[in-house]
């Protein structure tokens, strides 16, 4: 088990550290960064001056070196924009981001697995058609359409809830609904396979013979078992949905870390799109190295070995 | 009619049918079998796979699937109606009176917990009783068979036993309660040769010893002649010969049956180098009307009647019965086989 | 014995070739008919959009500005109505058709060659290979789509090309798992091993022996990642960061419209409703493919 946590582990910080030289070289991308800050008004001689105040002018590797120790020291650049350190914005911006995402997948699980388990227990019934449909429908759905559409019926048709802002936690439900939905249709299929893949076990035969009542059966034996690999999807989704929230934060202007990367882009706003883009990778890394974890964990074959 | 002498049998079956729905119709699995097991009896249902053995067990349980058809003219355990039961009085007799061993033993322990949970989980379901009293039961209960250091083992997970002591962890969990009937479906042939004896003696031993009634479900006629008392033939969803191990074993009737026995030697009639039996075809598809005798196909005694309904015979006094057109099996001018 | 052989016992189930199994689990598929259908006339929209359209995409007319659609009294002019710019909505919904579906066939394409190239690699070759394909793929994972496509295309300056491009080198992690799996599961095989026993090239063994035999699961993969490419497209020029102005992309009249939504929401529900009916037949057709090619591995 160690064993495995530590290679994990390993693995994991060699993939950060490959998604940080990524996201170091898309300063680059566009060529010169000195006369993308200075804009279009610039001089070269105001180029060569930012050039030389960021340092562009020192080989590659030895800025990549200078901004990876400084971010691991927790200093992330200067924003061109709001002239911030980063970090401080992208902590106090996190937030709102990270208890979107939280509801997001809880409320994605909440919906999902219960589905999932009601249409392995009746596949082919009316519930297993009607969650099959929607696992379709909902993959085909652009979350900015379903968004908007949410807002015109709930906010603007019935007033029920507020369009945007982050004022209360009504404010959070059509959010939380828009990021979630994303995830229901891979968690609900993978519920409902392992469920039906479980319940058709030898082991579950078992539990049957010894007279276990069914809701035993099917929540302690089978579920258990099923719910493994779900854990795993959470996971990534969980990842996915940090990296989404830019979409749903932009409609519902909800100012968190996705609505941060927006402005950003929009404003050329480099350091802060880096650092971001490295943050949000970060999370998702740790989520699944988290999960790998925790499955580990939950799998007693694992768990030994 | 009762006999007043004998006492009730434990199970009683009668006109047992399975019907399973398939794309291409009905599957006829299991077609109006009849049988009993007395208290304390060992009775052995063999037959090839696929005829309708282990669906027959399944069904005695209560375990077949939700779309497959279950009927019975009678089917009683101590009295109690099986045919009508609620869920709620199967569930009570699962585990706790009846209970199961299955051909498996490497899927059919749950990989998620522990081997002391899956032990005592019908314990505590059936009776009110411990958590550390049931613990003890099961250490008392591995000991028995055959399991070392078996406080240890309770911690365990089924991934970290052998098929073997695995096999040995399903027979003490079916034993848990003491029931009166236990059902063994096939409970050597995932083993090793070497472990098949060791785990069968067990089996049996125990069985005398607690005086449960078995049924031992098995396509091996080796273990049959030695451990039952009751042999049952069964053939494509019938039960085309039973009787007594004596009176099956040394007075075959059925053509079918006195084909197997001609497949495994025996001692002192087989003679050294001779070719064993062979049952030429293939077991006939059960989708669709199934009519007259199953076996006809394969059978060379076959006129043109066992296209017809099959008279069941009782060629004794006993319990010996079997299914043919043929009186005493054989075609008129038939040579006798055994 | 010979009295037997018409026995309805012995009737043996003469099965259909498996070409017939094929064509009969095909149109057994309602789902899958229902998104092939939709899709075929979609992409014939999009071929004949110059005929299609009753007026041109681009043409402003600001005296008729935001005139609303037939069913909500419009005129037959402008059946769908028109935008804030006074452009004919129906006219810019058709060629809205060309830029999804072009963005969304080119980038799966790109990305399938990549993620095929590299899951084939790393399934067939194993070892080393697949190390660095597994690793790859998790960088890959680990880096938020939406967020570094619209980083890349805005620094790139916002075009159909660009926009292309960045999907289709974003979009390969799924080919390269799937491919992967697949490869795994067949190199395995028996034919694959005679192949090699007799000498067979590598680049052989790979196209006639390997490729002919995941080809239907790649098939599935570049529907679910056309509807992918499709899907993020929209976003992107919904963010204003994708396709620009005035190009007529769906995701960018809803963003379009989104200014007007409280009076005038048709004008956001008419393309949303549509990129919504084109990823679902894509969709529909994709997990048709995969119940009627692979059903046993349906999930």
């Amino acid at each position: 088990m160690l064993q495995f946590i530590l290679k994990r582990l390993g693995l994991a910080l060699l993939v950060a550290l490959t998604v940080s030289i990524i996201s170091f070289s898309l300063l680059f991308l566009s060529g010169d960064p000195a006369a993308a800050i200075g804009g279009e008004t610039a001089t070269d001689q105001d180029i060569e001056a930012i050039r030389v105040l960021y340092g562009f002018d020192r080989p590659l590797p030895v800025q990549y070196w200078d901004w990876l120790s400084s971010a691991l020291a927790g200093d992330l650049g200067e924003s061109y924009y709001f002239k911030l350190p980063v970090a401080t914005l992208i902590v106090d911006r996190l937030q709102i981001t990270m208890l979107l995402g939280v509801c997001g997948i809880t409320f994605a699980l909440l919906t999902a697995v219960p589905l999932g388990v009601v249409a392995a227990i009746r596949p082919n019934s009316f519930i297993d058609r009607l969650a099959l449909f929607l696992s379709v429908a909902g993959q085909a759905m652009p979350s900015f359409w379903f968004g908007l559409i949410l807002i015109v019926v709930f906010a603007i048709q019935l007033g029920w809830l507020p369009p945007s802002g982050t004022a209360s936690a009504a404010h959070f439900v059509m959010p939380t609904i828009v990021l979630g939905y994303y995830a229901m249709p891979a968690i609900m299929r993978l519920t409902r396979a392992g469920m039906l893949d479980v319940l058709s076990s030898d082991y579950i035969r078992t539990a049957r013979a010894k007279g276990a009542p069914e809701g035993r059966v099917l929540f302690k034996h089978a579920l258990r078992n099923a719910i493994i690999p779900v854990v795993s999807l959470a996971a990534v989704q969980m990842g996915f949905m940090l990296g989404g929230s830019i979409v749903v934060e932009s409609i519902f202007a909800l100012h968190g870390a996705g609505y941060l990367a927006w402005e950003s882009i929009a404003r050329n706003d480099l350091p802060t799109v880096q650092a971001l883009i490295l943050v949000f990778s970060l999370f998702y890394i740790i989520f699944t190295f988290l999960s790998d974890v925790l499955n580990a964990w939950l799998d007693p074959r694992m768990r030994a070995g | 009619m009762p006999d007043p002498l004998l006492p009730e049998p434990l199970l009683t079956v009668r006109g047992l049918t399975i019907d399973i729905p398939v794309g291409g119709g009905t599957l006829h699995a299991v077609r109006g079998i009849d049988f009993d097991v007395n208290r304390g009896e060992t009775l052995c249902i063999v037959g090839e796979s696929g005829s309708g053995k282990s669906l027959t067990s399944l069904a005695l349980m209560g375990l077949l699937g939700g779309r497959i058809d279950r009927r019975a003219a009678r089917m009683e355990f101590d009295g109690i109606d099986l045919t009508g039961a609620n869920k709620r009085t199967m569930r009570a007799l699962r585990g706790d009176r009846m209970s199961m061993i299955f051909q498996e033993p490497m899927t059919s322990l749950n990989p998620a917990y522990s081997i002391g949970d899956q032990l005592t989980e019908a314990l505590l379901l059936h009776r009110d009783i411990s958590r550390d009293a049931a613990r003890a039961r099961a250490v008392e209960l591995l000991e028995k068979v055959g399991i070392t250091a078996a406080a240890s083992r309770l911690g365990q997970y089924p991934h970290q036993l052998s098929g073997g002591l695995r096999q040995r962890v399903m027979i003490a969990m079916a034993l848990m309660c003491e029931p009166e009937l236990i059902i063994a479906d096939e409970p050597t042939t995932a083993l090793d040769v070497t472990i098949q004896a060791q785990i069968l003696r067990l089996l049996v031993e125990l069985g005398r010893e607690m005086n449960m009634a078995m049924i031992l479900i098995t396509h091996d006629l080796g273990v049959v002649a030695r451990v039952a008392d009751k042999v049952a033939v069964m053939y494509a969803g019938e039960l085309v010969e039973t009787g007594s191990a004596d009176e099956v074993f040394n007075a075959p009737m059925h053509p079918y049956t006195r084909g197997l026995l001609r497949c495994i030697p025996q001692p002192g009639k087989t003679e050294r180098g001779a070719r064993l039996g062979t049952i030429p075809g293939i077991v006939p598809s059960l989708v669709g009307k199934v009519s007259g005798c199953p076996f006809r196909t394969r059978c060379d005694q076959v006129v043109d009647a066992c296209r017809q309904d099959v008279p069941h015979r009782h060629p004794g006094a006993g319990e010996h019965a079997f299914r043919c057109v043929h009186e005493n099996g054989l075609r008129a001018g038939g040579e006798v086989v055994t | 014995m010979s009295d037997m052989t018409t026995d309805p016992l012995l009737a043996q189930i003469t099965g259909p070739t498996p070409g017939q199994l094929l064509r009969r689990r095909i149109f057994g598929h309602q789902g899958l008919l229902i998104g092939a259908v939709v899709l075929a006339l979609l992409v014939l929209v999009a071929l004949f959009a110059p005929v299609l359209a009753p007026h041109d995409p681009y043409a402003q007319n600001l005296l008729e500005r935001m005139q609303p659609p037939v069913f909500l009294g419009g005129t037959w002019n402008h059946p769908l109505g028109t935008d804030h710019l006074g452009r004919d909505y129906l006219s810019r919904l058709i060629y809205g058709a060309r830029v999804s579906l072009l963005i969304g066939t080119i980038a799966a394409l790109i990305s399938g060659l990549i993620g095929t190239a590299m899951g084939v690699a790393a399934g067939y070759f194993g070892g080393r290979v697949d190390a660095v394909v597994t690793f790859l793929i998790n960088v890959r994972l680990a880096m938020p789509v939406v967020l570094v496509a619209l980083a890349v295309v805005a620094i790139m300056g916002g075009s159909l090309q660009v926009v292309i491009v960045v999907l289709g080198l974003l979009l390969w992690d799924r080919f390269a798992v799937v491919m992967r799996s697949s490869t795994l599961q067949v190199r395995g095989r028996e034919y694959v091993a005679a192949a090699r026993a007799v000498g067979c090239s590598t680049p052989r063994i790979l196209l006639s022996e390997i490729m002919p035999n995941i080809v239907n699961n790649l098939i599935v993969v570049v529907t679910l990642e056309m509807a992918h490419a499709i899907l993020l497209e929209a976003a992107l020029s919904f963010l204003g960061l994708g396709v620009q102005p005035p190009t007529p992309s769906w995701g960018l009249m809803v963003s379009e419209g989104k200014n007007m939504m409280l009076f005038e929401p048709w004008m956001v529900l008419i393309p949303g409703a549509v990129l919504f009916v084109l990823v679902l037949a894509i969709n529909l057709m994709g997990d048709g493919l995969r119940d009627v090619t692979a059903p046993e591995n349906r999930s």
